[in-house]
């Protein structure tokens, strides 16, 4: 095994920040708005340099799909410990429509090139929220998936992964290569230190056409149409408690 | 300030001002009092005194990553854990 694990990093809209959507419904609004990795990628990251740092693999390579500004992201994954990355280049107009669909085609045609032992994903994009580039990936490669991975062992030729299910918890072991995805409580992503950034800046990026790995970027999704969630309605305030029975009664709620 | 304990001062600045930038009420509003705070002690030139002021700098800086890390964590959690219990 090549011990060299891939992990996809995305650049989404700092989770903090307020989204506003387009006057023309197209969108969201990005200008000038703050980027960062998305909090699920991170703990993808942090979960390959874990390894690393265990000497269970050998190589982490930080992988993004986008315009140039992704170069940022995968600079901050260089800084939490990954070895290199790789920018696969699309240009805007084509990130607009980029999905996971063509982002699962792009890793794993990039994890076949790299011979990669593990690949790491966010379970989901908190602005696309699809939590599907995981097991498609894993499908296009006919590799098993450990998806919602809560807590990973890797032990020789196969992976036990706890996962976070709806009934609670669930173990499974899968055998390598495979794609897994990660889940909020698989760890704590650590802080780039300023030396470590200052390190990072020295690791290489290639850089990568879609082309080059055969990977057509059409989508045959169209977005329609975008709009703001509905405006919480303002609460009643009542005046007795024979009213805020009434009110009850009234809504059906008893 | 004595040499060596410069660079680890400055450090130090660069370091809070980093992690400055995200802070919750604003990075100026943070810029201005790190600024104060190093500025009210800059003529010190006890070297014990600066280690335990540096120290107390490092002590800051696990602060603020713990707030950050608590922040987006409760956020992620509220955001997609908590619906599936109403």
């Amino acid at each position: 095994m090549s011990g060299r694990v891939l992990v996809g990093v995305k650049r989404v809209i700092d989770y903090a920040v307020k989204i506003r959507v387009k006057p023309d419904h197209s969108g969201v609004v990005t200008e000038g708005v703050k980027h960062s990795m998305n909090p699920f990628c991170e703990i993808a990251v942090e979960e390959a340099v874990k390894m690393k740092e265990k000497k269970l693999i050998k190589e982490v390579v930080a992988v993004s799909c986008g315009p140039q500004q992704v170069q940022e992201t995968i600079r901050t994954a260089l800084a939490m410990g990954a070895d290199r990355g790789i920018h696969v280049e699309v240009s805007a107009k084509e990130y607009e429509s980029l999905g996971p669909l063509q982002v699962s085609k792009i890793l794993a045609a990039l994890a076949k090139k790299e011979e990669a032992q593990l690949i790491i994903l966010g379970k989901q994009a908190i602005d696309g929220d699809c939590n599907q580039t995981g097991q498609m990936t894993a499908a296009l490669l006919d590799w098993p998936q450990g998806t919602f991975a809560s807590e990973v062992t890797l032990e020789g030729g196969h992976v036990k992964v706890v996962r976070e299910i709806d009934g609670g918890l669930e173990t499974i072991k899968i055998n390598t290569p495979a794609v897994l995805t990660a889940d909020l409580r698989l760890n704590t992503p650590r802080y780039a230190t300023l030396p470590n950034i200052m390190k990072a800046k020295k690791k290489k990026i290639a850089n990568v056409k879609p082309a080059d790995l055969g990977v057509e970027l059409a989508s045959k999704l169209q977005v329609l149409r975008v709009d703001a969630p509905p405006q919480r309605e303002a609460g009643v305030k009542v005046e007795s408690v024979a009213d805020l029975v009434a009110k009850l009664k009234e809504a059906g709620t008893i | 300030m004595a040499n060596p304990l410069r660079s680890e001062v400055i450090a130090l600045y660069k370091h809070l001002l980093y992690l400055g930038r995200n802070y919750p009420k604003g990075a100026t509003y943070f810029k201005e009092r790190l600024k104060h705070a190093f500025m009210k002690n800059k003529d010190e030139t006890d070297p014990e005194k600066i280690r335990t002021l540096v120290k107390r700098g490092d002590f800051v800086i696990k602060e603020l990553e713990a707030l950050y890390f608590l922040r987006k964590y409760r956020t992620m959690k509220h955001r997609y854990y908590d619906e599936h219990k109403k």
